[in-house]
């Protein structure tokens, strides 16, 4: 369908909707990352978080006054639907652990990580390198604080692993994630699944 | 022996070594990371039993908070 002649805008769109994409997590990097992917036409978006909108949320999450105490995939799903109607977003509102990844993703050709804690960016990468073989994921790492555009970065690991961010800075009490650098990293992050997703059939 | 560490030569004493050992020996301990080797992701439960031969591709990840 692609490659050997470049498409217009309708044509890339048209192709982009044939795709599924994950996004683990609906915070900063996954709200942003989502709407973005919505706008370039991704035909179905998965969406697993179980958190609520908070007020503090609004600083940098692809959320609106009003939608406060509204779980994330709830709120998300709405705000995606007022961008692109025609992107079906799947959500779920749960904890995601080792045993449910496959299932809740089954059939998403992209993957994208945009987890919280270090923790559950280490275990969400691994079940689904291990439990999802060939399903590429576009993990995010490092986006905390200000400034500094010349560290971020995004680095291809190998056929099935990508990671966006500067790989150094840690959310901490005098380093929060500001809404631009958080706001850059999930840019990162979808224009790395559309890259992916460019190349597939 | 040589291998490839996130794309660049390295060489280290040992003819092989654990993952574990590997990060002991470049003090890379302090923070959490994806570990492929080969393109084969090993777990961390699984790092002081891996070893790194000599020609190995090992690929690390830096993961931190934030998201």
């Amino acid at each position: 369908m692609l490659t050997d002649r470049r498409m217009n805008a309708e044509e890339i769109a048209a192709h982009l909707g044939n795709f599924r994409v994950g996004i683990a997590g609906a915070g900063g990097l996954g709200s942003n990352c989502s709407a973005l992917l919505a706008r370039s036409g991704i035909g179905t978006l998965v969406i697993a978080d179980h958190d609520r909108v908070e007020r503090s949320n609004l600083s940098r999450q692809y959320y609106f006054e009003g939608q406060t105490g509204m779980l994330k995939t709830e709120a998300l799903k709405e705000n995606l639907s007022r961008i692109r109607p025609e992107t079906a977003v799947v959500i779920h509102n749960v904890f995601l652990d080792p045993t449910n990844i496959s299932m809740l993703f089954r059939g998403c050709h992209v993957i994208v990580e945009a987890l919280d804690s270090s923790e559950m960016k280490e275990m969400f990468i691994e079940t689904v390198q291990t439990e999802m073989k060939g399903i590429p994921v576009v993990a995010g790492s490092g986006i905390a604080g200000w400034g500094r555009n010349e560290t971020l970065r995004s680095r291809q690991i190998d056929e099935t692993l990508y990671v966006c961010g500067d790989e150094t800075t840690e959310v901490s009490g005098d380093l929060p994630p500001l809404a631009a650098r958080v706001a850059i990293v999930a840019a990162m992050q979808a224009n790395t699944v559309v890259e992916i997703l460019m190349k597939m059939h | 022996m040589k291998i490839t560490l996130n794309n660049r030569d390295e060489e280290f004493e040992a003819d092989s070594m654990t993952v574990s050992e590997m990060l002991e020996i470049r003090k890379f301990t302090f923070r959490l990371r994806i570990i492929k080797i080969n393109g084969e992701l090993i777990p961390r439960n699984k790092y002081a039993t891996t070893l790194i031969h000599d020609g190995d591709n090992v690929q690390m990840l830096y993961l931190m908070s934030g998201g």
